[in-house]
């Protein structure tokens, strides 16, 4: 293991016994009793209960380095949380094998052990043990916890009078304060209310900056994108892609929904009306390069071809919309001064600037309407022809004072701002 | 700093291995921390409080001297019937507490076993403080019990601690099986309950074992339970002499407990996760 790895991972596997006639976590020792010695006086005879090995996991290897971010993204049942399980030793591989440098800290839920009779301040030190902390470590820490959790005045109530805030932030600040080389995180920045987030993401940043390294799931994929320089994705218990983490969200998204930075069309499609139809689309950088890959500070171009079917003198109008990644619609995008054309083939690129879509993926939806006379006649529309991720290089005018938390909303534009001073304080008589 | 960090290696384990002294130890602190959770539960809003760790084995020595030793005056080797009761009440309470409570401690803490990871082994250790608490009690009480009753002090009075740490480990080497296996069968915490109190009427908790004919007593002394609740009675009241061979039984029974219980609790601990 080289020195500066801190994670190795290598065909790590789990599996789990599925049994179809008793379930096993509710096992008692009767049915056990029973079980073998039925078996021993039905002899040969086979048993009637049957299983069934699952495989969780399946040869996941990896390496994460020193100080390193590394997110691992997964739909539910993917196998993320066993992976995590085993790296945090709570559970053991049944194959495979993983090496790991440096304590571990991991958090895989908010708030473990947290107990609503206890008091905040016996919390805190009930749940930094559990977490591996040892008592005078916490002494050192008690007052950063307790301000970054904002409980000072209720340090000595039991949690159960807590307010669902403050139990959360206070579960977090314990948490947030572990110094381990190594961290381990599972989808707690999913808990508080929206300013809350930010500051614990706020957290992850700076411990992250601080050179440690850390394993980070989740199902955000703006966090994801902000926090990860690269990720693994799994499915369904195996490794599918690992790389840089633009891509790796790109890609995760692409397993539901097509996607290219090239779309063509062949006439047989059904993207055609008696009017226009549709040719081909793609995605390009400032560069006219094939892209799906932008930041927030970079143009990006789409380039769509289409082909007017006749000289009706009608208007056919190219536009595009633009979805999040939730699904919402974005913005749309409508080419200007379409005059009517004459047959042929023609070429529209609509560029979109620089600082106006926020981070995320966004699918783009291509469409042609068609106008006579200022009445719509028809419409071609390619919903999702085209996806594309944008990722916050962390470097724009939004991070330039220091808030590295996500940011919410499908756009981002950079806008004017005027600014002058009003009045010069008065001077005292 | 980070070239000499500690290398884990996490993979499938095949052989059998002891606890890692030097891992439990790093968690001290989270034994405390539990035990004091389990103590102050215990008692956070009962407004009697520590009332009920002292009537706990006070009523029923009172009961049993009423019933045994005055009206049954069943023998009680010249002392005062309660003491020999009350004597016998504090060791097997140790027992009886930590085999009870440590015993379904994995099963009560699964949300934590399955969340974060420490050796196993702290969740029985830890429920023992209040174990503890409840003996430091019971021996105050004793200590006045001894005043009333003016009984007087002997050398032997030093080998309390000895027995009373055995009663300990007798009681953790128990509960490190009931609670694995209570993990895999939950008929576990059914059992427990019935087979410790068949446990107390074979044993000489409210009786001495004078009562016992004579030959059938080498038998009695195979319960590992009678050296030590004979010797603990033999270390405070110092009466009767020492049976040595009780004693032999019960020592060699707890190491036996201990380790049995040990290997049980390692052997079966990397699945607990999975299970409970």
């Amino acid at each position: 293991m080289n020195s500066d790895i801190a994670i190795s991972a290598k065909g790590l596997g789990k599996s789990y016994l599925i049994k179809h006639h008793s379930d096993l976590r509710t096992t008692t020792l009767r049915e056990s009793i029973l079980g073998s010695t039925s078996r021993l006086l039905q002899g040969k005879r086979k048993v009637v209960e049957t299983s069934e090995t699952f495989w969780a996991l399946q040869d996941v290897s990896f390496d994460i380095k020193q100080g390193q971010i590394l997110g691992v993204i997964g739909s539910n049942g993917a196998g993320k949380s066993t992976l995590l399980k085993i790296l945090s030793r709570i559970t053991e591989p049944t194959k495979g094998f993983a090496e790991i440098r440096g304590k571990v800290g991991s958090l895989l839920e908010v708030g473990t052990g947290f107990h609503p009779e206890l008091t905040g301040r016996e919390n805190i030190y009930l749940n930094g043990t559990l977490l591996g902390m040892r008592k005078r470590e916490i002494d050192g820490l008690f007052s950063e916890i307790v301000a970054f959790a904002e409980v000072e005045r209720f340090l000595d109530t039991p949690v159960k009078r807590y307010s669902s805030g403050m139990y959360v932030r206070l579960a977090f600040a314990v948490a947030a304060h572990m110094s381990p080389e190594i961290l381990i995180v599972d989808e707690v920045l999913a808990v508080g209310d929206a300013a809350f987030q930010k500051k614990s993401l706020g957290r992850m940043e700076k411990v992250a900056k601080s050179g440690r390294t850390v394993l980070f799931v989740s199902h955000n994929m703006a966090s994801i994108s902000a926090l990860c320089d690269r990720c693994i994705i799994l499915d369904h218990g195996r490794v599918t892609y690992e790389g840089p983490s633009g891509e790796a969200v790109l890609k995760y998204h692409g397993q539901s929904s097509k996607q290219s930075s090239h779309v063509v069309y062949q006439p047989d499609q059904n993207m055609a009306d008696e009017y226009v139809r549709l040719v081909q689309a793609s995605l390009e950088d400032e560069h006219d390069r094939p892209a799906v890959l932008f930041e927030t500070r970079r143009p990006l171009k789409i380039r769509l071809t289409y082909e007017i079917l006749t000289s009706d003198s009608v208007q056919c109008v190219p536009n595009c919309h633009f979805f999040a990644a939730d699904g919402r619609q974005a913005f749309i995008a409508y080419q200007p001064d379409i005059k009517p054309l004459a047959r042929g083939i023609y070429e529209s690129i609509c560029t979109v600037p620089e600082n106006l879509t926020n981070d995320g993926v966004f699918s783009v939806g291509l469409a042609i309407t068609t106008y006579r006379e200022e009445r719509m006649l028809s419409f071609v529309f390619d919903q999702g022809a085209l996806t594309f991720n944008v990722v916050d290089p962390m470097i724009d005018e939004f991070r330039s004072y220091g808030y590295f938390g996500p940011i919410p909303g499908a756009v981002r534009p950079v806008l004017n701002w005027s600014f002058r001073k009003v009045e010069s304080p008065s001077k005292p008589s | 700093m980070i070239e000499e960090s500690l290398i884990t290696r996490i993979e499938p384990k095949k052989k059998m291995s002891f606890f890692e002294w030097k891992e439990i130890s790093a968690y001290r602190d989270l034994v405390y921390y539990l035990a004091l959770r389990d103590i102050q539960l215990r008692y956070k809003q009962t407004s009697l409080g520590i009332i009920w760790v002292i009537l706990q084995p006070l009523v029923p020595a009172v009961i049993f001297a009423v019933l045994f030793g005055n009206f049954a005056k069943l023998p009680s080797n010249g002392q005062p019937y309660m003491l020999l009761v009350f004597c016998g009440l504090i060791p097997w309470n140790i027992l009886n507490g930590s085999i009870s409570r440590a015993g379904i401690s994995l099963v009560a803490n699964a949300n934590l076993l399955s969340k974060v990871y420490f050796p196993r082994i702290i969740m029985p250790i830890s429920t023992l403080g209040s174990v503890f608490i409840d003996m430091l009690v019971s021996v105050g009480v004793l200590a006045v019990l001894m005043v009333f009753f003016q009984v007087p002090l002997t050398l032997n009075i030093l080998m309390v601690p000895v027995f009373l740490v055995l009663a300990f480990l007798m009681g953790l080497g128990v509960s490190l099986i009931v609670s694995s296996l209570n993990v895999y069968y939950r008929d576990f915490s059914l059992v427990v309950p019935f087979a410790l109190q068949i446990w107390n009427y074979t044993s000489p908790v409210v009786y001495s074992t004078e009562l016992i004919p004579e030959k059938w007593r080498w038998l009695y002394a195979l319960n590992p339970t009678t050296g030590l609740l004979e010797g603990f009675r033999w270390a405070v009241l110092g009466d009767a002499p020492l049976n040595t061979t009780m004693i032999i039984t019960t020592v060699v029974f707890s190491a036996l407990l201990l380790f049995i219980g040990s290997m049980v609790f390692r052997k079966v601990e990397r699945g607990f996760a999975d299970i409970v």
